[in-house]
């Protein structure tokens, strides 16, 4: 066998090797995006088929304080158009703006899983939990399941403090606090959905 | 302290249970004691358990589904022994065993045998078919891997300590709630399956990137080999559906740990809810499971047939109108809920459709050999045993689209033979092609040749001597999952599924047989040219085993069979000018101390050790947390060493075609 030049087509062999990880993740992220969604929608078809099944126990309109449950939606609306601003700081390279802003956002979120827990909390109290009808069940799951996603991300905004301060705005930070904010609006889109469903609909 | 955890969870009063206890633990101890004994440690560590390296993974991955095959065959043994003796008896499992004894049969079959095996091949496989040199996320493989195997060790715990679910692999509510199985078993089941449930959606997120983003230069989508389309499309499947699978198990866990009605008689549950969630997963599931497996056919049958397979447009788009067709068909898993009859004729059609791009496949397959000059190694008979043998089962799966049909037919042994003779053929067989086929590229030597066809003889005959009974009994209108029986009718076809089982258990004792007989015979079986079966695509460009960097060079193809092409062209085998630096992943143990917190995780939840629980929560987060600021996660070859590997490559080929001649 001879030493001869393998045919390769040197432009596109580059571009294979600098494949753009970053862009990699994200396309990965929206996937798990994707999945993430199918899961919210299996749990609101359950509400769909559960959510008046009261047997005997309160309803909807009974237990939910629309006034309380729109405040909560404002900070989570605001807190969405105060990542934007993060992530337009981050593309200009200003760390302290980048900084201030995350932390408005993470107070708006902070808030907002505040005011959920107190809502859950009142409502156990009064002993309407989620073991008291199959629509408590529900409920309790959908918003909880929400809940639980926007503080993983509080968690998330946290590490990428200690991160933009550590490391600065690394390309593999950069790509992170992209996939927050993308996380970050989904959780948005989802709470509009679960305002409208649960909480506005059961007013109808 | 230890929540419901005592010491009389160890089912010490069962002699069989003990017995199967003390010989796990035996076996654990002996090979840990071999490990020690030869100083291999280190070497586990740093070249395995702590690996990013695909091909390691993927291994490590059939390994674990091979010893949960034992395990479920081991079950599949005592069932059917029961059956044919527990005419007007009991025989020898008491009704509590025998119920756990099917329930773990079917989780472990699906979850972590066909699961693990299907994704150890897409793992080994994919990356060397598409050129690539790693997949797109390697830490995450691990973590998948490690989630995995933690769900299937969850299972192995329950033999020893409490009792594994006793109601059925599927689960149904209500008999999954607190009121009806207090015991720890529904827990073993639902802690394990939503375990090793996220690692398969983490694999279907990597394998999606991978495919879109990784190709080689030149692979357009339509030139990807098929068994890259059946995991991308079984990928999709999987990211779409685990979820709701998630979703189904999560709420009967809230209803279990904190009274909640979903799934409950009482309280405005419903339990046909819990049906449609499960098998919105479990359909797509089925064809999870078969449509890599039907990749692998399509490979062996061209590469055996040394054709281009026949069809290939058609192939990908009938695998195309599987994974779309595969969300429309779940409720006829139970027809008899009560739907209106319009809803079941809807789902009796697309049922009977779906049929029809399968029936495309089995078509593409014949005309692939037809006129091909064939050559019948384990792989191709393990293909025609396939073709041959699904079609029945196939054609069983139609009769029972039908609702009026599936009316008489539900919840008999009729319903098992169908799905088992869809299953095996459909999904095992093709891994057990797939396992003769890439073995060699995987491992460097070829399997022996002479056990593999002992086994395929023995899997077959048994196979049909098992299972054709099982439709007759379910005409003659005996149930499914029945401990003991009092129709002296059903006894002597029940003897003959069960010797058939033994057949069975013959052909799996071959196939171990084989591998010893291979690993003892490797140095004359092994494989220095990488292309053992003068292969179509790209896998066999590179060496047996493939270096960690897969390829030196990247290769750029033109043709759907790439390396086929490159051969016809003479450009297979060219020595590049030059060679450059590479970056691969380093290792790293975050995947496995995740997947054994994990474990700990499951284990106090089942228990409910919540102090436990919530430390191994806390471990898991810190873990990933750690591993998120770590940036340096990649190593550089040297272009010097990558030369010296390819010259050392070069002149081991050279040097068997030397011998050859």
């Amino acid at each position: 066998m001879t030493t001869k030049t393998m045919i390769t087509d040197a432009t596109t062999a580059e571009i294979w090797e600098e494949h753009d990880i970053a862009g990699n993740q994200s396309l990965g992220f929206w996937l798990y995006l994707m999945s993430d969604l199918v899961l919210f929608g299996a749990i609101f078809a359950t509400y769909a088929v559960l959510g008046h099944n009261y047997a005997g126990g309160p309803t909807g309109r009974e237990l939910f304080n629309l006034p309380m449950v729109f405040a909560e939606t404002l900070l989570l609306l605001v807190s969405s158009a105060t990542f934007g601003l993060v992530m337009i700081y981050m593309h200009q390279g200003k760390r302290d703006w980048v900084l201030g802003w995350m932390a408005v956002t993470f107070l708006l979120g902070l808030g907002f899983v505040v005011m959920e827990v107190h809502e859950f909390h009142t409502l156990i109290s009064e002993g309407n939990g989620p073991d008291r009808s199959a629509f408590l069940s529900a409920f309790f799951t959908l918003v909880g399941t929400h809940g639980a996603h926007v503080a993983s991300g509080l968690i998330w905004m946290a590490v990428m403090f200690v991160q933009v301060i550590g490391k600065g705005f690394t390309l593999p930070v950069q790509s992170r606090l992209m996939r927050l904010s993308m996380f970050w609006h989904f959780l948005d889109i989802v709470w509009v959905a679960v305002f409208t469903i649960v909480y506005l609909m059961s007013f109808v | 302290m230890f929540g419901k955890l005592s010491l009389e969870a160890i089912p010490y009063h069962d002699p069989i249970v003990m017995l199967a206890v003390i010989g796990s633990i035996a076996l654990g101890l002996v090979i840990m004691g071999l490990i020690s004994y030869f100083h291999k440690w280190h070497y586990l560590w740093t070249e395995w358990l702590t690996s990013l390296d695909h091909k390691k993974i993927g291994i490590m991955y059939i390994i674990l589904a091979l010893v949960m095959m034992l395990r479920g065959l081991s079950d599949a043994v005592m069932l059917r022994s029961q059956q044919a003796i527990a005419m007007g008896s009991a025989g020898y499992l008491p009704p509590d065993h025998f119920n756990q004894v099917f329930s773990a049969h079917g989780t472990m079959m699906i979850i972590f045998v066909a699961m693990p095996f299907l994704t150890g091949l897409v793992n080994i496989v994919v990356p060397l078919q598409l050129g690539a040199r790693d997949v797109a996320y390697p830490f995450l493989n691990s973590i998948s891997f490690w989630l995995t195997a933690s769900g299937a060790m969850l299972v192995m715990v329950s033999l020893g300590v409490g009792e594994f679910s006793k109601a059925g692999w599927s689960g149904y509510a209500p008999l999954t709630e607190l009121q009806y199985s207090p015991g720890t078993g529904v827990d073993y089941w639902l802690w394990s399956l939503q375990i090793a449930g996220i690692g398969s959606l983490l694999t279907s997120v990597n394998f999606l990137v991978t495919i879109l983003k990784m190709r080689a230069p030149g692979m357009t989508l339509m030139r990807m080999p098929i068994f890259v389309w059946t995991t991308l499309c079984t990928s999709v499947l999987m990211l779409f559906s685990f979820p709701v699978l998630t979703v189904a198990l999560a709420m009967v866990t809230l209803d279990r740990y904190l009274g909640m009605h979903f799934f409950s008689n009482d309280f405005g549950g419903n339990m046909m809810m819990y049906a449609n969630l499960f098998w919105i997963w479990g359909h797509p599931e089925v064809y999870i499971v078969v449509l890599p497996a039907f990749g692998i056919y399509s490979e062996v049958s061209a590469t055996f047939s040394s054709k281009r397979l026949f069809g290939y447009t058609s192939m990908v788009y009938a695998t195309a109108a599987i994974m779309v067709l595969s969300f429309s068909v779940w409720v006829h898993h139970f027809f008899t809920m009560g739907a209106s009859p319009n809803v079941n004729i809807f789902f009796g059609i697309t049922t009977m459709i779906i049929a029809v791009p399968t029936g495309v496949k089995i078509f593409n397959w014949l005309f692939t050999m037809y006129r091909g000059r064939v050559r019948f190694t384990t792989p191709m008979l393990w293909t025609l045993g396939f073709i041959t043998t699904f079609a029945i089962g196939g054609m069983t799966g139609v009769l029972l689209a039908a609702p009026p049909a599936d009316f008489v037919l539900h919840n008999s042994l009729f319903l098992v033979a169908h799905f088992h003779n869809v299953l095996i053929p459909g999904a095992l067989f093709g891994y057990l092609a797939g396992y003769a086929y890439w073995f060699p590229k995987a491992i460097g030597f070829a399997l022996d040749e002479k056990w593999g066809r002992r086994s395929f003889w023995s899997w077959i005959i048994g196979f049909y001597l098992a299972f054709i009974p099982l439709y007759i009994l379910g005409f003659m209108g005996m149930p499914r999952r029945m401990a003991h029986y009092d129709n002296p009718a059903w006894q002597p076809l029940l003897i003959i599924a069960a010797a058939g089982t033994m057949l069975i258990m013959f052909g799996v004792l071959c196939q171990i047989i084989q591998l010893v007989v291979s690993i003892r015979a490797r140095h004359s079986h092994r494989d220095l040219t990488g292309d053992l079966w003068d292969g179509r695509t790209l896998e066999w460009a590179t060496a047996s085993p493939p270096p960690v960097y897969n390829f030196a060079t990247v290769p750029v193809v033109h043709d759907i069979d790439a390396f086929t092409d490159m051969k016809e062209k003479g450009t297979a085998y060219t020595r590049p000018d030059h060679f450059e630096d590479i970056h691969m992943p380093k290792n790293s143990a975050c995947g496995l101390i995740s997947g054994m917190l994990t474990l700990v995780f499951g284990f106090a939840m089942i228990w409910y050790i919540w102090w436990l629980a919530i430390a191994s929560a806390l471990g898991m987060l810190i873990t990933i947390i750690i591993r998120a600021n770590d940036d340096e996660s990649h190593y550089t070859i040297p272009a010097a060493e990558v030369e010296a590997m390819e010259n050392k490559r070069l002149h081991d080929m050279l040097a068997a075609a030397g011998t050859a001649r």
